[in-house]
This record gives structure tokens, C-alpha cells and sequence, in this order.
């Protein structure tokens, strides 16, 4: 129980701990989170592989993550996603595509004074499943949108 | 080294809305070459963005963000003058640091 906790810290919050750092002065901030990109996490090769590599098990579906994400994307290779949690305490938002080769595209860490909302562009092999993966006072929670490709954009 | 990023951040009514948008290749290490070599993965791995030595955004990155990547956040506290910086660092070590004013 103890070391599964410890591996869930460890996921989520490492980062943060290094913001914390940074913040402090100790550390630079690009060096700390490089020295703390979660390899596991992005070379899990299905979507439940990384969740358990970010320490979030089987997160439940929560209504309060909205996606803002095209029905359709003629282009796999630029797909923009805006994800927004409006579950209070929101932490970290991860975002996976169940069909590229490695699902996890991004995690964002988020610290208090700024918006539970990201938005980037990122590119999808085929049609698939998009989770937006939450960390809220270190609870999981997750919401999912299918977005069809009529482009792929992983081989180039 | 990469070219600069584009960074735009305004100011209203207290919080300030950034735009970034990096330019990096983003090489999945999935993709062959005209000579059926793959082309090594060559991607953003880490972003992070201060404002007056405090982070408002870090994030952690994989391959499948697009080439050339955007961001945008919003956070609170920025006044118009303010300076925040965005780094990023790539998983060959490369990294680059630019600034913006906040308008």
C-alpha cells in the first residue's frame, strides 16, 4: 500500500516538488523537469499502461473536464486540443491518444494562480480516442472525446 | 540552435493569457527516410514558464505534440510591462530560454 502510494507521489507530483525547487532558486527550472520527464509514462504503449505509469489506476469519468477539440480533423498531423478542468484543486492535466503508438502526448503541471486550462496541437496516427487525464488533490479523474482523422499524422 | 519563440502575452482584468509557439521539428523516431532509415526522435520534452522567478506552467512532453508546438495558458497576477520567460529542453539536451513583455 505504502509503495504504491509512494509510486503515486512520485508520478504526479515530482514535478511539482521541482517547482517547488526552482521556484526556491535551487534548481534551474528546464534542467528539473527534464531530469524528471516520466519515461515510462510516454513509452507506455496503451492508454492504461500509461495511467498506471502516472500513478492514476483506473481514474473515474468526471463531467467537469471539458475537451475543446475538433469532431473531425482532416489534418492528424496539427490537431488542436483545449482541455479545461473545472474540478476544484486541479493539479496536473495529462493528454493521451489511445491509437498513437506511445499514447501519452503531454502532462501539464499547473500551480495555484494559474488557469486549469491548456490548450497545444498535437498529432494523431489515425482515428481514435483523446483522454484528458486530471490530478485534482491527488485524486484522478478522466473524460475522453473520439476524434475521426481523415489525415494521419504520425509517419510524416 | 533553434530559432527564437514567438511568445504573446496579454494582460486583462488580472489575468494575463500566453501564446507560445516553439520552433522545433518534433521527430517522432517513428518516420523513415527516403532510404527506409528512421529518422531518430528529436522532441520538446520539457517547457516551463516563470513570471518573476515563480513558475506558472511546466509541462512534460512526448513526440506526438506537433511540429513547430503551440501552447497557451492563462494564469493571474501579471501586470502589462511584466517580463515572463518560456523554456523549453529537447530530449538531445538542447535547450532555449525567451522572454516577453506582457502587454
Amino acid at each position: 500500500m505504502n509503495h504504491t502510494r509512494r509510486n503515486v507521489l512520485r508520478a504526479g507530483s515530482g514535478a511539482g516538488l521541482m517547482v517547488l525547487l526552482a521556484t526556491a532558486g535551487f534548481i534551474m527550472p528546464g534542467a528539473a523537469v527534464a531530469a524528471d520527464w516520466n519515461k515510462a509514462a510516454f513509452e507506455g504503449k496503451t492508454v492504461s499502461e500509461a495511467f498506471k505509469a502516472l500513478g492514476a489506476g483506473t481514474p473515474p469519468n468526471s463531467a467537469d473536464i471539458i475537451m475543446r477539440a475538433p469532431d473531425i480533423a482532416e489534418n492528424g498531423a496539427v490537431v488542436p486540443v483545449g482541455i479545461e478542468s473545472k474540478i476544484p484543486g486541479t493539479e496536473s492535466i495529462a493528454l493521451l491518444i489511445e491509437k498513437n503508438p506511445s499514447p501519452l502526448a503531454a502532462a501539464f503541471d499547473i500551480p495555484a494562480g494559474t488557469e486549469t486550462a491548456v490548450a497545444t496541437r498535437v498529432k494523431m496516427l489515425e482515428t481514435s480516442n483523446v483522454y484528458a487525464l486530471v490530478k485534482a488533490n491527488g485524486k484522478y479523474f478522466v473524460a475522453k472525446k473520439e476524434i475521426k482523422v481523415t489525415l494521419g499524422g504520425c509517419g510524416g | 540552435m533553434a530559432d527564437p519563440m514567438r511568445i504573446r502575452a496579454v494582460s486583462k482584468d488580472g489575468t494575463v493569457n500566453v501564446k507560445v509557439l516553439m520552433s522545433h521539428e518534433m521527430e517522432t523516431g517513428q518516420r523513415k527516410d527516403g532510404s527506409g532509415k528512421v529518422v531518430p526522435a528529436h522532441f520538446i520534452q520539457s517547457v516551463s514558464a516563470t513570471w518573476q522567478g515563480k513558475v506558472v506552467l511546466s509541462a512534460q512532453w512526448g513526440p506526438a505534440v506537433s511540429k513547430n508546438p503551440f501552447l497557451e495558458f492563462n494564469f493571474k497576477g501579471g501586470k502589462k510591462g511584466d517580463k515572463i520567460q518560456v523554456t523549453w529542453t529537447d530530449n538531445k539536451g538542447d535547450k532555449r530560454t525567451d522572454e516577453a513583455t506582457i502587454n
